[in-house]
């Protein structure tokens, strides 16, 4: 079973956002950067899988220099290599960066044996392009499972289960295949400090791809209008009990 | 001609493609353009008489022995051939899981560029969409440089529209697509169905919510007493998922469910983006937070200052006594 894993460099946002001046991107300059909560449970995901049935990990991200940290961070947690398409920090369009991971993809296989599975998050933290496997996966003509929160390997073939309208939906698709999986496919662990140290010494195999357009070009971004809502404070602890009751009526939730 | 795909699952639709109809409405009225819709395989007929009060003129109904349920490839591979045929200029679906879904496909087989999750579009030259980034919690300005342009609509960013100033008859025209063996490699073989009469959460009127203030996995105990009370179901934060208190599926968030009730009740939840993000479809919040200052706060409707813990009791006792239950 091999297994490759790929992962996205995108700042921890987790209060209010604020813009550079040219307003192309976030102002990072107070930010930690990490992965899409989706690609941690990918990478781990391909840990375990290969724990249970043997064979190769590897993590691939497309990202500037500095996205090297995203890639030891995977490989503090077992990951046992990594393939780094260096970007000069300019974003690259999901048709772009889906053509560079086919063909890194392609190069990876040709040194070094097909990979069974690709795993993606099912969409990017930052850009939610929702494309990048489903294309990549069409380039190499291998089935895609998306939104994917439970696998299953049956010999030649996994079974991949989504939740849908009514409850679980269940595939079942040949390898080699390419799954994006969701948050709560697993229980990422934590990196241990061994781990860590064991990262550092993990090959990194960079190349550097040449920027393109694929025909999706960011103008700018822009924060949203938020509805600044003025709170009504019903009051405190218990006492406030008959007071929410009345807001419940108020909205026909509670009927007397 | 502006060509939607309203969605379905074994012939029900999905309300968010109503919405993406609301946007496509207005998108075809601008552009001098009809808009139509296309409905995937005989099960989804019944719902075409229905369209014509959303401003479609006329359903594209994809008929094949082997659409009897989801196919992804299928789906997108028979949409690429009504594009061929019927000559649309934009087609969209809803920014759903399947919606996205569906339309990367399409855009991957017709190697085309895709804007995911749009709020606004301005049909020039180059077409111009506002899409959302990080959830919602960003907006992109963005052009598209494509022959067919291709698009899902956010979820919750318009409204469903059915009132139209004339009703509309709506023609269907079947559509017999050609799909070999391999566009179903990929297609639901199995289901395991959630226990009848269980609101999901992302359909839920009202949503009891708990984060880390709720305590432990014991304490929503009194959460789901309150679902019950209000006939709700209960979400919580990722802190809590993390923790293992609840499952995944009943987390709300950017990478959990995005819900939209008419009350979403936040109990001890700080409110970070990945959170706001999943809840802020909800049309009134209502938190209970010891913390004044907690980001939710500037989200909310309302608010009761104090712990989760004496809060619901107090809260569940007096709805009992109101409802004399």
């Amino acid at each position: 079973m091999n297994v490759l894993a790929c992962v996205k460099r995108v700042p921890a946002t987790s209060g209010r956002i604020t813009l550079t001046a040219d307003r192309q991107e976030i102002d990072t300059r107070f930010l930690g950067f990490t992965v899409s909560p989706h690609e941690e449970c990918a990478v781990e995901e391909a840990v375990r899988l290969v724990e249970a049935h043997g064979g190769t990990s590897a993590v691939l991200t497309l990202g500037p220099e500095a996205a090297v940290e995203q890639l030891q961070d995977a490989m503090a947690l077992g990951i046992e290599r990594a393939v780094h398409l260096v970007t000069d920090g300019r974003e690259w369009d999901p048709v772009a960066t889906a053509e560079a991971i086919v063909e890194a993809v392609r190069a990876q296989e040709a040194a070094a044996g097909p990979f069974d599975l690709l795993l993606f998050g099912n969409e990017a933290a930052d850009s939610g392009d929702y494309q990048v496997g489903i294309r990549v996966a069409r380039a190499l003509d291998r089935p895609c499972v998306t939104g994917v929160k439970r696998i299953e390997l049956q010999d030649d073939a996994v079974e991949a289960r989504r939740e849908g309208p009514g409850g679980w939906e269940v595939f079942r698709v040949a390898l080699p295949a390419v799954l994006t999986v969701k948050e709560g496919i697993n229980l990422p662990r934590y990196p241990s400090i061994p781990g860590r140290l064991r990262a550092k010494k993990k090959p990194v195999e960079r190349t550097v791809p040449e920027w393109r357009s694929g025909g999706l070009e960011k103008v700018r971004l822009k924060l949203p209008s938020e509805r600044e809502s003025e709170v009504e404070v019903l009051g405190t602890g218990a006492e406030a009990a008959p007071r929410v009751v009345e807001i419940l009526k108020a909205l026909g939730l509670v009927r007397a | 001609m502006i060509l939607g795909l309203v969605e379905h699952d074994r012939g029900r639709p999905n309300d968010l493609s109503f919405q993406m109809l609301a946007f496509g409405r207005r998108l075809a009225a601008g552009r001098g353009e009809p808009l139509e819709a296309v409905l995937i395989g005989t099960e989804a007929e019944p719902i075409a008489g229905a369209l014509g009060a959303h401003g479609v003129s006329k359903v594209h109904l994809i008929r094949h022995d082997e659409l009897t349920d989801y196919a992804p490839e299928a789906w997108a591979e028979a949409i690429v051939q009504l594009i061929a045929s019927t000559g649309a200029t934009v087609v969209m679906a809803a920014g759903s899981d399947r919606g996205n879904e569906v339309m990367a496909h399409v855009a991957a087989r017709t190697e085309m560029p895709m804007a995911s999750n749009c709020v606004a579009a301005d049909p020039g030259d180059p077409f111009q969409v506002t899409r959302q980034r990080w959830g919602g919690t960003l907006l992109e300005e963005a052009v598209l440089r494509a022959p067919v342009t291709l698009i899902t609509v956010a979820p919750h960013a318009v409204q469903a529209d059915s009132s139209p100033a004339t009703p509309t008859e709506v023609a269907v025209a079947p559509f017999d697509p050609n799909l070999s063996e391999q566009e179903f490699r990929v297609r639901v073989t199995d289901r395991v169905e959630k226990p009848a009469g269980q609101t999901s959460l992302s359909e839920a009127r009202v949503v009891v919510g708990g984060g880390r203030g709720v305590g432990s996995a014991a304490g929503f105990g009194a959460l789901e007493e309150l679902a019950r009370l209000l006939g709700g179901t209960v979400g919580c934060s990722r802190a809590v998922t993390s923790a293992g208190w609840r499952t995944h599926a009943d987390q709300i968030g950017q990478t959990g469910v995005r819900i939209a009730p008419d009350l979403y009740i936040a109990f001890g939840i700080s409110g970070a983006t990945q959170h706001i993000v999943g809840c802020k479809g909800a049309k009134h919040i209502l938190v209970v937070n010891t913390d004044r200052e907690a980001p939710i706060l500037a989200r909310a409707d309302y608010a009761v200052i104090g712990d989760v813990g004496e809060v619901i009791p107090a809260l569940n006792a007096e709805i009992r006594k109101a409802t004399g239950g």
